[in-house]
């Protein structure tokens, strides 16, 4: 069965370094968690917490309710894939399979009929016989899940797995990965610094910097309601808008940014931000439009292209404008015309396209 | 040697291989060829030396005293050694080097020097002696030397290095995460160590095992010394032979046995490792 994570008030140190800093977190049982973060972030020291390799030098860590923070590895039955695998090199693929297996006394027998399950469910029935050595890397990284998964454990953590393979590989094991976790219902818990990569694959995305939880959330809610600069610049592309407000009223308020008049709605329930205090908004490249003339309606900037970048399926344009240097992303197949250095557009955005955003600073 | 490498080169290369070899062979083969020949023509032409192997029973001795010592050692300083190599591998930054700086010190102290300073220490009015017999924990010295423990004791002190050198190479291309992976898997530590760390240093053994067996076959100062002719290896058995009772014809058989044995010994051990890479060629 599968079992819930959860952490309370959990910190490491080494020495003077906090390299986590009093964590709680609840990772429910079957879910797939992304702890996602820059490197050195200290995610890589929470999931090695979580599996046992670290001692947490404060707090305490729960598996299914079950106090485990002094419990050596071995005792969690957890699955865990390293950064770079980790398969033993003397054995081969259906012994590294068959090792948690033998280790836990499963007969003979079954052992066999296990390990050939598993090769099935990766994809490697033909490949029982070869040392890790003899395959690629995403086929080693297969042979690890399979490894980690065969003994059925509680909770399956994956350290940067999918991070040294190429891009298309990489799109290819992440479906497996995600149909592998539907399919089995086991708790993943999955690290990375790839935002693409926790957007596309979690239930639930934990963002971590200095060693501290910033935000979570689901993928959609995070992208589209980033409460510090740092979760809107991290996770995705951003502008950044500073502005002095204006006015107040119930449902959006104006503010004023580098001479221009602009207007922000307010999501229900947000508290409105003080009269003549500053604000901090974050809007995301896509949401801009690019226009050749004003909308009334919306808030426009003027703008003047001075960098495009043909993306394939969109424009990266660059822009300077009284607000500073913005991007925007728009859609390459809709006929428009092509955007070029040097022309003079306005850059449109709706009411409700920006996020006001936490003073992190 | 690269392929495209024109004739000239290769020509160049290969006198300059053969000068040394040359040297060799008139300083080194040859005289050595000569003492070997010996084993055969004195003091009468025929296998009568070799034919003491078997019959004298001071010589069998002396060559089963030698096996003894040589394996006990060898498998005294593998272990010392593995400890030392893991411990130099696993300590984080700079406590590792200096473990390591301190087994290559050793080498830097002639194998004279070290037998007198375990002399000093073990003799029965040693620093030893003298200070366990000062708290009164024994009446009389403990007999330390002129037997086979100080003779081991000296040996595996001086082939430590010998055995930790290879290991520590050994070990420090084994993946770290191999043994956290079985641990992860449910392996317990003393299992995992077992199951995987043991297997995937067995290389590393085996190199410093083959390299330490063959050093010790031949020491010559340090059970002289330690041994004070109570306990003979066959070298000082051999320089006794040739210095002492002139016996040259039975020192050179001697010399001869052990110098096939060794050869008789890599022969074997190539059939289960690569000897280039033990030696360091590869």
């Amino acid at each position: 069965m599968s079992a819930s994570i959860t952490l309370e008030h959990v910190t490491k140190s080494y020495g003077r370094h906090l390299a986590v800093d009093d964590v709680s977190l609840d990772i429910p049982a079957g879910r797939f968690v992304t702890l996602l973060g820059p490197s050195g972030s200290g995610k890589t020291t929470l999931l090695m917490m979580i599996a046992g390799f670290a001692r947490a030098t404060a707090g305490r860590i729960l598996a299914g309710g079950r106090d485990i923070t002094n419990e050596p590895p071995e005792r969690r039955e957890f699955g865990m894939v390293f950064q770079g695998y980790a398969l033993f090199p003397n054995m081969t693929v259906a012994e590294n399979l068959a090792f948690p297996l033998k280790i836990r006394g499963v007969a003979r027998e079954t052992v066999a009929q296990e390990v050939k399950r598993m090769l099935e469910l990766v994809h490697l029935q033909s490949l029982g016989g070869r040392y890790p050595r003899e395959l690629s890397g995403g086929q080693q990284q297969r042979v690890a899940l399979a490894r980690a998964l065969i003994f059925n454990p509680k909770v399956l953590l994956l350290d940067e797995s999918l991070s040294a393979l190429d891009k298309k590989l990489r799109a290819g094991l992440q479906e497996e990965l995600r149909d592998l976790h539907a399919r089995l219902g086991t708790t993943f818990v999955f690290v990375t610094h790839d935002q693409e990569e926790a957007l596309s694959m979690s239930d639930e995305i934990v963002i971590i910097n200095h060693g501290r939880i910033v935000q979570s959330g689901a993928p959609k809610a995070l992208y589209n309601g980033p409460r510090t600069r740092f979760v809107a610049d991290f996770l995705g592309r951003a502008n950044f808008i500073e502005g002095t407000v204006s006015s107040v009223s119930g449902q959006d308020f104006s503010y004023a940014a580098g001479g221009q008049s602009l207007r922000q709605a307010l999501p229900t329930g947000a508290p409105a931000p003080g009269l003549g205090g500053t604000v901090s908004l974050a809007l995301r490249p896509e949401k801009l439009q690019v226009l050749g003339e004003p909308v009334p309606a919306a808030n426009a900037v003027p703008a003047e292209i001075i960098r495009v970048t043909y993306e394939g399926a969109d424009y990266h344009i660059r822009a300077t404008t009284p607000l500073g240097p913005m991007q925007a992303i728009v859609p390459s197949g809709m006929g428009a015309a092509e955007p070029a250095p040097g022309d003079n557009v306005w850059l449109s955005w709706n009411e409700d396209a920006a996020v006001v955003l936490a003073d992190d600073r | 040697m690269t392929a495209d490498m024109d004739a000239q080169t290769r020509r160049v290369y290969l006198v300059l291989l053969l000068a040394p070899l040359v040297v060799l062979a008139f300083v080194y083969l040859y005289p050595l060829s000569r003492v070997l020949w010996l084993s055969v023509t004195v003091p009468t032409p025929g296998f009568g030396n070799y034919e003491r192997l078997l019959t004298s029973s001071a010589i069998q001795g002396v060559i089963w005293t030698t096996v003894r010592i040589c394996v006990l050692t060898t498998m005294l300083a593998l272990v010392i050694g593995y400890a030392i190599a893991y411990a130099a591998v696993h300590l984080r930054g700079w406590r590792g080097e200096l473990l390591l700086f301190f087994v290559l010190l050793s080498f830097w102290l002639s194998v004279l020097i070290r037998a007198f300073a375990w002399l000093t220490l073990l003799q029965s009015r040693g620093v030893i002696n003298t200070w366990l017999m000062d708290f009164g924990l024994i009446d009389a010295p403990l007999a330390l030397i002129r037997n086979e423990f100080g003779v081991v004791l000296g040996m595996v002190h001086y082939m430590i290095p010998y055995a930790a050198l290879p290991l520590f190479a050994n070990m420090r291309g084994i993946d770290p995460r191999l043994v956290p992976a079985a641990r992860g898997l449910g392996a317990g530590p003393v299992q995992s160590f077992l199951k995987v760390y043991l297997p995937m240093s067995l290389p590393g053994l085996i190199s410093a095992g083959i390299l330490t067996f063959i050093f010790s076959l031949g020491f010559y100062v340090t059970p002289a010394l330690l041994g004070g002719g109570k306990t003979l290896m066959i070298s000082e058995y051999i320089a006794v032979q040739i210095n002492d009772t002139l016996n040259w014809g039975l020192g050179s058989m001697l010399a001869t046995t052990l110098l096939l044995s060794i050869f008789a010994l890599l022969a074997v051990m190539s059939i289960f490792v690569d000897l280039r890479k033990v030696f360091g060629v590869k």
